[in-house]
């Protein structure tokens, strides 16, 4: 079972007065909360201004669920770089008998894991993944490739933490770019600069730098630090609560790591395609302008107001 | 002990040319090693060699040509 990681004092009062005022609501699973009519209206408000920053470059909208083929986990090596975080779905597959006892144990909320078997789902853990095979199955990818806008998706994580600005299930606002090498590599860097002028426009301190994803393991150390030595992770920081400033935005060069697993290719004489996509943690930015600018809405500075259309 | 290496990197390296081809310094990303099959090499190299390289050793320019594996296999003991 992942550790819970309790959250430091700033976190942790942070935490309590959200859920006093109802921005979210207490489900008794660190992590995992209901949210309240405004901190919503904050996330679709700030989902709309991606919408908009989107606009100009006419992306293609593609929607998924948040459950994903268990294939997709294992063609992609999900399970060799983050097994600590995969979600799985398991579903009861017995007689009436084992149904009963199912129920006896659950009744008396003791383990009726034996009872469950694994299914063919996953939850999502990143909202670009089913997007590659979807391109995929089109054949090659014309010059210039595509720009997929996938939404909002809900993604699961599995690290409960004491830090609301740590849920195990959030929605990730992604945007992915399949093309030339150069085309893509452009194309995140210009997302970046974007993107911090966006967050920056609703009044948050918002900076880049240089990252790495959670890897797992000994191996993960080598595939972290191999990922910040070539630069092909970058977030985007803001304060929240805590010590050091949050991630709520990242951007990732995945290079030919999906191409390759998926086969797409380029209708040219060069065939290689990348991918890159960037994601926006609606969440922690929801909680970023609560925690910048309050969490009593008719209260916030009426130019961030304005930008983000609150009226 | 080169050699070994060689084989090691032939059978996971997913290299886009044979390792024959290329010397003891050139560049084994160059040559077509993404950094999940490095992972792969890493692991086979200490299968192969019964050792676990030091945490400080988990980086790409270790696993960058043969040389580098090499330099960083005497560091921890292996005979040359």
């Amino acid at each position: 079972m992942a550790e819970f990681r309790p959250g430091d004092a700033e976190q942790t009062a942070f935490l309590e007065q959200l859920l006093d005022a109802r921005l979210l609501i207490d489900s008794g699973v660190p992590g995992v909360y209901g949210r309240g009519e405004d901190f919503e209206r904050v996330r679709w408000a700030f989902d709309g201004k991606v919408s908009e920053a989107a606009a100009v470059d006419e992306p293609e909208r593609l929607a998924f669920p948040p459950v994903l083929p268990k294939r997709r986990i294992e063609e992609i090596g999900y399970l060799k770089s983050f097994p600590h975080l995969a979600g799985t779905i398991f579903c009861f597959e017995g007689d009436e008998e084992q149904a009963t006892e199912q129920e006896g144990k659950a009744e008396r909320h003791e383990d009726w894991s034996e009872y469950q078997s694994q299914t063919e789902l996953c939850l999502t853990p990143a909202a670009c993944y089913p997007v590659y095979p979807a391109i995929a199955a089109r054949g090659k990818l014309a010059a210039g490739g595509v720009m997929v806008d996938a939404g909002g998706s809900y993604v699961f994580r599995h690290e409960p933490s004491g830090d609301p600005a740590r849920l195990q299930i959030f929605h990730q606002r992604e945007i992915v770019r399949i093309g030339e090498p150069d085309t893509v590599a452009e194309w995140r860097d210009a997302w970046r600069d974007r993107s911090v002028e966006l967050l920056r426009s609703v009044g948050l301190d918002a900076n880049f730098d240089v990252a790495n994803d959670p890897f797992f393991g000994r191996t993960g150390r080598l595939l972290a630090r191999s990922q910040r030595a070539q630069a092909l992770k970058f977030e985007i920081l803001v304060q929240i609560a805590g010590p050091e400033p949050t991630a709520v935005a990242s951007f990732n060069y995945h290079q030919d790591h999906f191409t390759s697993v998926y086969g797409i290719e380029m209708d040219a004489e060069e065939t290689t395609a990348h991918t890159a996509c960037l994601g926006f943690g609606l969440e922690r930015i929801t909680l970023a302008l609560l925690h910048e600018h309050g969490l009593e809405l008719d209260a916030w500075p009426a130019p961030v107001r304005t930008e983000l259309g609150l009226g | 002990m080169k050699d070994e290496i060689r084989q090691v990197v032939r059978e996971h390296g997913h290299l886009s040319v044979d390792i024959d081809s290329l010397g003891d310094g050139d560049d084994l990303y160059q040559a077509g090693m993404t950094s999940h099959a490095s992972v792969n090499v890493m692991i086979a190299l200490e299968d192969t060699f019964d050792i676990e390289f030091l945490d400080s050793m988990l980086k790409r320019s270790v696993f960058e040509s043969v040389s580098s594996i090499s330099a960083a296999l005497s560091e921890i003991g292996v005979p040359a």
